[in-house]
């Protein structure tokens, strides 16, 4: 077996999650929901500042975009972001398929791709050296996928998202640096909170 | 029993095949999202829920993706219940036990039981005894369906006790409620 020694070419700048997270969070004036998926993702997006319209995993690796998806379909006129790992999401990419047949035009989801397991000591995936993640959802029907180029193409994507008729999926190549923050993990406050956020019920 | 003794006669309530009752149960609780996992067992209420447009209704890859999408249709103002066979179920605990139960989420399941009282595939009979010892090790209501007479109060007090006391429930669709999978399929 030969060793692969080049990730697939890629014509896209290696960019910091914290730094997108915040980029992303700063557009968000429309109390859009935001989905983060386990770990760095979502301490991250904590650290970013944390706003009630926020759902944080604290397990369930790989969920960010079927919760999402989800919370698209209850509330088709919410904008739903999910912010997802690399490692995460190929533990449920049939989720891409799923998604595409559905087309909610609401969902817009980023993949933070850093070719690693950060978190659990910066193993490579075993996407890593061979795999295209938004090739996958392409392939998978998800036609509005593409790779962010830099952070001003990044912005460029998410805006384009709010109006598109389609789900948008965005890859982003990230640095290997761990999470900023570390989120409250607090689940019933985290779920109530955000269901509170979205209009779903009363405060006590 | 006769209805001449004054008590209803089980048939009234026969007079409706368990799919049925399913079917109602959830509209009646206003369940309007049902993603799935396929199983033999579940062919007719699949059909049913896809030919009536008061239910959102779709195939998902996994299991535990289903469970992901109730859980976030739950969190937006939209109820859901899954559908799957045992083994399905028996991929599950990661998400029992790290979102469902500790987001306190009235996760809704229907699990038709392979497995037993009949079952023709080693595999299915083994994965099946995980089930209850799993359901019971995060101490998760669950109840098994054998009788048609008692299954509509089962589905309805359970989706409504899952649903005020934000926990989820499984509702086991024994072979006995059902007739199962039999072994020439």
């Amino acid at each position: 077996m030969s060793k692969q020694e080049s990730k697939p070419a890629r014509n896209t700048k290696v960019m910091n999650r914290f730094d997108l997270t915040s980029r992303l969070v700063a557009k968000l004036k429309n109390e859009e929901a935001v989905i983060g998926g386990i770990g760095n993702t979502n301490f991250d997006l904590w650290a970013a500042g944390h706003r009630p319209q926020n759902f944080y995993m604290l397990g369930s690796m790989g969920l960010a975009f079927p919760i999402a998806l989800g919370v698209a379909l209850a509330q088709p006129k919410r904008r739903v972001f999910a912010l997802e790992g690399d490692g995460s999401l190929l533990m449920q990419l049939g989720c891409l398929s799923t998604i595409a047949t559905l087309k909610p035009k609401n969902l817009s989801m980023i993949v933070m791709d850093n070719g690693i397991y950060q978190i659990t000591g910066a193993q490579p995936t075993p996407a890593a050296a061979v795999s295209d993640l938004i090739a996958v959802a392409i392939g998978c029907g998800l036609t509005n996928s593409a790779w962010a180029a830099d952070e001003e193409d990044f912005e460029r994507l998410v805006d384009q998202s709010l109006s598109a008729s389609e789900p948008t999926l965005i890859g982003v190549r990230i640095d290997d640096k761990p999470g900023t923050g570390t989120t409250r993990r607090d689940p019933v406050q985290i779920r109530e909170r955000f269901m509170l956020a979205l209009g779903v019920r009363d405060a006590l | 029993m006769a209805a001449a003794d004054g008590q209803v006669s089980p048939n009234a309530f026969n007079e409706k095949a368990w799919h049925e009752v399913v079917l109602q149960t959830l509209k009646r609780n206003d369940i309007r999202l049902v993603p799935y996992v396929p199983d033999r067992v579940l062919t007719t209420l699949i059909k049913e829920i896809h030919a009536d447009p008061f239910f959102t209704t779709f195939p998902t890859a996994r299991e535990e993706e289903a469970v992901g999408i109730v859980s976030g249709a739950w969190m937006g103002g939209l109820r859901g219940a899954v559908l799957m066979q045992t083994s399905g179920f028996a991929t599950l605990a990661n998400v029992l036990a790290s979102l469902a139960i500790p987001y306190q989420i009235p996760l809704i399941m229907f699990v038709s039981e392979r497995g037993t009282l009949g079952e023709f595939n080693y595999g299915q009979s083994l994965v099946c005894r995980t089930m209850r010892p799993v359901l019971d090790s995060l101490a998760m209501e669950h109840h098994t369906a054998t009788r048609l007479d008692e299954f509509e109060f089962i589905v309805d007090r359970s989706i409504k006790q899952a649903i005020t006391t934000q926990a989820p429930v499984a509702l086991i669709l024994s072979p006995l409620l059902t007739g199962g999978k039999v072994f020439d399929k």
